[in-house]
């Protein structure tokens, strides 16, 4: 199974870190990337929320507004995409990322889309 | 024999495994489950005039599975995008063998039911939603029991379970005993889920009836099940095979109260007021002997809280009379429960309780200094503090603490058993 890992964070947690805590926080991404290997598909870290666009349909038509979906105590600050056997196994990995995150697990489904 | 009775027997005896094994088969919760209930249904009209078959398991687990092939079938093309439960190739493997000999199953497959406790038992889960699926899917307790014992409209829970389910197959909850460096902290979950259960049968906050008897006698059961399977299971390594012991200890002290909790009216009848002739001497006794054998310091701090709670229900139990309650024991145990819970609201009141009877009510009465804060929509501080302060000789104060109490109180019983206090103090 696919699974994204959504990794959200307090939006000052790591600009008012130490930076031996941010060496750790690295650290912790390392490890992650040694434990899980090729069963990262992918993953990317995230510019801020402030830098976001959000486009929504408004009357039928695209409209775009500055910032992210909602405001929220925490930030999505990046993310990644994984396979694996089963949610255990993602909760696991989870356990190496670093402590100060908040981590959505959300399980990816198959769409059927025409040809 | 009679039909019905022994129909009633082997749902509590073979729920949990044969759901177990159809799980292990067609990996959906709910093609299983509406399957072995209809193999039941199907029984109650076949046995009664064909008379009960040699292996009434077998025949179930049989009619059962012709059931789920034929609704597999009648689904067809839907059943395509239904999510599946990831189940290892083994258990499938086995599943499939014990259908096809279902005379053969009991043994081989001991560990089935634990599967199915810690599936649904699993932390992915909100404890509630948890708690009342482990007792549908473990022990067969039904979907309109359950809505009644945890006080929610019948569609209401069914549809709790029906997330449930859902919830574990698309998020890729696997169908296996945790890994070993998880155990412990998974049946800690399971803990957590029976306990919750079973405070929900004995203390409910609202409604009619002072004990649920049912639903605590539930989830002893439940505990009773998971501990010895947990010992047969995992060659009882230490941590697996006693981490139930506190709970199960603690549930018996509680519940070996409950004939003498409830007065011939439905009311409540306090811990000194009760007959204790009418405790139940065998559950105590087994009670007892289980906390003999625990060694409190081995315990993780879930476990020790537990231990704590049930050496207090222990020390009432050991009391053959009120006057004969170690309450100063009673009240060093809460200090250290209190500690232990970093100042729990619920704990210090129950301590203050304790500390009043040590050392006078005056001393009580200190500890629940900050508690209406803490427990604003309770009524066990103004109550607590209505009977101290009665007991002090405070009238007046002990009239308004009992006003207060009586406003908030939301359990009929409860609440007549404030109003009769409070009629006591005259004026």
């Amino acid at each position: 199974m696919k699974y994204l890992i959504l990794i959200a964070y307090p939006p000052d947690g790591w600009s008012k870190a130490s930076p031996e805590q941010q060496q750790r926080w690295m650290a912790d991404h390392g490890r992650f990337h040694d434990t899980v290997g090729s069963a990262i598909l992918g993953g990317e870290a995230l510019a801020g929320p402030d830098t976001a666009t959000t486009m929504r349909h408004v009357a039928g038509k695209p409209v775009l507004t500055d910032g992210p979906f909602a405001e929220t105590a925490e930030m999505i600050g990046g993310f990644y995409l994984v396979e694996a056997p089963d949610l255990d196994t993602v909760t696991g990995w989870c356990e190496i990322l670093p402590d100060g995150y908040s981590l959505e697990i959300r399980p990816c489904i198959t769409v059927d889309l025409p040809d | 024999m009679d039909t019905s009775t022994e129909l009633e027997r082997i749902w509590r005896e073979e729920w949990g495994r044969l759901l177990a094994l159809l799980v292990g088969r067609f990996r959906r919760l709910d093609l299983a489950e509406d399957a072995l209930a209809d193999a039941f249904e199907a029984a109650a009209r076949s046995w009664r005039a064909d008379g009960i078959p040699t292996n009434p398991a077998a025949w179930l687990l049989t009619s059962a599975r012709r059931r789920a092939l034929d609704r597999l079938r009648a689904e067809a093309v839907a059943a395509r995008t239904v999510p599946l439960l990831i189940v290892d190739a083994r258990t499938q493997d086995e599943a499939h063998r014990a259908m096809a000999d279902p005379g053969d199953a009991p043994c081989e497959l001991a560990d089935e039911r634990l599967r199915l406790a810690f599936l649904c038992a699993h932390p992915a889960l909100a404890p509630e939603a948890a708690a009342a699926l482990t007792l549908r899917m473990v022990l067969g307790v039904s979907t309109a029991d359950l809505a009644r014992l945890f006080l929610v409209a019948e569609p209401t829970m069914a549809a709790r379970l029906t997330r449930a389910r859902k919830k574990l197959a698309v998020a890729g909850v696997s169908f296996a005993l945790p890994a070993p460096e998880r155990l412990a902290s998974r049946v800690a979950v399971l803990g957590t889920v029976a306990y919750l259960a079973f405070t929900a049968g004995y203390a409910p906050g609202s409604g009619p009836d002072v004990v649920r008897v049912e639903l605590a006698g539930e989830a002893i059961r439940l505990t009773r099940l998971l501990r010895s399977l947990l010992a047969s299971s995992t060659g009882g390594a230490p941590v697996t095979a006693t981490g139930l012991d506190p709970l199960l200890a603690l549930m018996l002290l509680q519940h070996s109260r409950r004939d003498a909790r409830v007065d011939a009216d439905g009311g409540l009848v306090l811990l000194p007021a009760q007959d204790r002739g009418r405790w139940r001497s065998d559950e105590i006794a087994e009670g007892l002997g289980l906390l003999r054998m625990i060694e409190p310091s081995r315990l993780d701090p879930q476990g020790y809280q537990l231990w704590l709670q049930a050496a207090i229900a222990a020390e009432h139990a050991r009391a053959t009379t009120p006057s004969a309650t170690d309450w100063p024991r009673i009240a060093e145990l809460y200090a250290a429960l209190d500690r232990h819970t970093e100042g729990s609201p619920v704990v210090r009141l129950a301590r203050a309780v304790a500390v009043a009877e040590a050392n006078g009510p005056l001393a009580g009465l200190e500890l629940l200094a900050g508690l209406d804060q803490a427990l604003p929509s309770s009524h066990r501080v103004p109550g607590v503090r209505a009977e101290l302060l009665a007991r002090a000789g405070l009238a007046t104060e002990a009239a308004s603490a009992y006003e207060q109490a009586i406003a908030l109180c939301g359990n009929d019983a409860e609440r007549r058993h404030l109003i009769a206090q409070r009629a006591k103090l005259g004026g």
